[in-house]
């Protein structure tokens, strides 16, 4: 067990240093997120576009539903990635467990209803706005939800980047369905609590550097965004 | 005013590629009705427009005017009644014959162009050469690229017009579009309705500005509470109305 000033030291030297064990940890992180976020997106914008635009009985059930899967645990997604996957699982013949792709599969799972929730609501409020003219252009539905996603972009931007913060930082469910195993499922946050449980704080920290960095870029990216949206009278 | 003639010169050109003016016309309205939550709204109303001829939707507010046009457009649906294009209830064939204006601009988060192009893919005609035509006619030429929304008042109205003309209506529904408008955007405004119509292009236009109708309408309508009260040739409307509601309101008086 380090000192704190002796880890925090320790931590910014591996972080400058460019050491590979860190940099493999990282690199997979932010593969295994952003395809996670880029496959949520491809699911959740038109699902909740849809459901922003369509009326049926049961409506208010889906969206209750769609809200309160926001709020799933990560443990929880984890266990039931596990089991579908597992060899006694309905997909266990893809021997899926313990790869970066069950992590994908679990992180896409927890943020997929995050992303419809969030655009649901996007899209309802830009909705609400075009609704009338778009009955009058005599616009298809189909149109009309490629058409919302469009002007809704950089709304959805924001979405798409919550999205990536919730998955980047989530420990549960990758380390259930990844297993943590160095060289292979091992990333940041599931590093992070090993290195805390042994005590080797330095590799700890300097991962909970990153992590924050990433944390700090993608709230500029945001903030950036809705700056050029104004701008523009886009958002 | 020669910017004015250049843009009525592009819309003749446009008109020519029309198909048959008119013939979604001509309208007929039978026992129209319109209730919600047990109140009367509008009606019941009986009304036929043929092409030809630019109608203005006259009267105070609450008349049912803004109402009016939406049933006929298809917006909403009537509690009873009919309405007849050329003797076949409304459908889809029709509505993408018609086109509307409204008071307030409803514009993509796109900039000028794209607006246009939104439009004319819908229409699966997305033409350069188009699209420009329909810029020049409402003088916006020059800020295709902007940003739509950050266009004046006027010029944002202008180019929902544009956007409405460039889909080639045969009927244009314009709801108040120059309320709240500078006088200069208010004339171009009427200048472009004017040469659509002489183009072949049946405009329905919703005033209460009795200025604006003087210079506009061929026939007015005038509505109070929900009813048809009288409709008139221009002509006479102005100097001699038939009924005494729309008497004091082209004297301004308050009519409730």
């Amino acid at each position: 067990m380090q000192d704190f000033g002796q880890a925090f030291s320790l931590a910014f030297a591996l972080v400058f240093s460019g050491d590979a064990d860190l940099l493999e940890i990282i690199v997979l992180s932010l593969k295994v997120s952003l395809t996670a976020v880029g496959l949520s997106c491809a699911i959740g914008l038109p699902l909740g576009a849809g459901l922003a635009i369509s009326r049926f009985p049961g409506r208010g059930v889906v969206l209750v539903v769609v809200n309160a899967l926001m709020g799933l645990p990560p443990v929880v997604v984890g266990l039931m990635v596990y089991l579908t996957l597992s060899n006694a699982g309905p997909f266990g013949w893809l021997q899926l467990l313990y790869s970066p792709s069950a992590m994908i599969i679990a992180q896409t799972v927890l943020i997929t209803p995050i992303i419809a929730a969030l655009s649901t609501q996007v899209i309802s409020d830009l909705h609400a706005e075009y609704a009338e003219q778009f009955r009058s252009l005599s616009v298809s539905p189909r149109h009309a939800v490629t058409a919302l996603l469009w002007d809704a972009r950089f709304s959805l931007m924001t979405v798409a980047l919550a999205g990536f913060g919730r998955a980047v930082a989530e420990v549960g469910a990758v380390i259930i369905v990844g297993g943590n195993i160095n060289h292979l499922t091992r990333v940041m946050t599931t590093a992070i609590a090993l290195e805390t449980s042994k005590g080797d704080l330095a590799l700890a920290l300097a991962l909970g550097i990153v992590l924050m960095t990433i944390a700090l870029v993608v709230t500029a990216m945001v903030m950036t965004m809705r700056r050029t949206a104004t701008a523009y009278a886009y958002a | 005013m020669p910017m004015l003639e250049a843009q009525a010169g592009t819309l003749h050109t446009m008109a020519v590629n029309r198909t048959q003016p008119g013939a979604t016309m001509p309208l007929a309205v039978r026992g129209l009705v319109l209730d919600a939550n047990g109140t009367r709204l509008l009606g019941p109303l009986d009304l036929t427009l043929s092409h030809g001829s630019l109608s203005v939707l006259m009267g105070p507010n609450g008349a049912g005017k803004s109402l009016l046009l939406r049933l006929l457009h298809g917006m909403i649906k009537p509690t009873s009644g009919e309405i007849t294009w050329a003797g076949e209830p409304l459908n889809d064939d029709h509505r993408r014959r018609q086109a509307m204006v409204f008071q307030t601009p409803v514009l993509l988060r796109r900039s000028v162009a794209a607006n246009i192009d939104f439009v004319l893919k819908q229409r699966g005609a997305a033409k350069y050469a188009t699209r420009s035509g329909v810029l020049e006619k409402v003088g916006l030429q020059d800020k295709a690229r902007q940003p739509a929304r950050l266009l004046s008042g006027g010029e944002q109205q202008r180019l929902a017009l544009a956007r409405a003309l460039a889909t080639e209506p045969e009927v244009l529904f314009l709801d108040e579009p120059t309320a709240s408008l500078d006088p200069a955007s208010v004339l171009m405004i009427e200048e472009i309705v004017r040469a659509a119509q002489d183009q072949g292009t049946k405009v329905i236009f919703v005033t209460h500005d009795v200025g604006q109708a003087r210079r506009l309408a061929d026939e007015v309508i005038f509505l109070h509470r929900g009813h048809v009260l009288e409709r008139t040739a221009a002509a006479q409307f102005f100097d001699t109305p038939n009924s005494h509601e729309a008497g004091e309101f082209l004297a301004g008086r308050i009519v409730l």
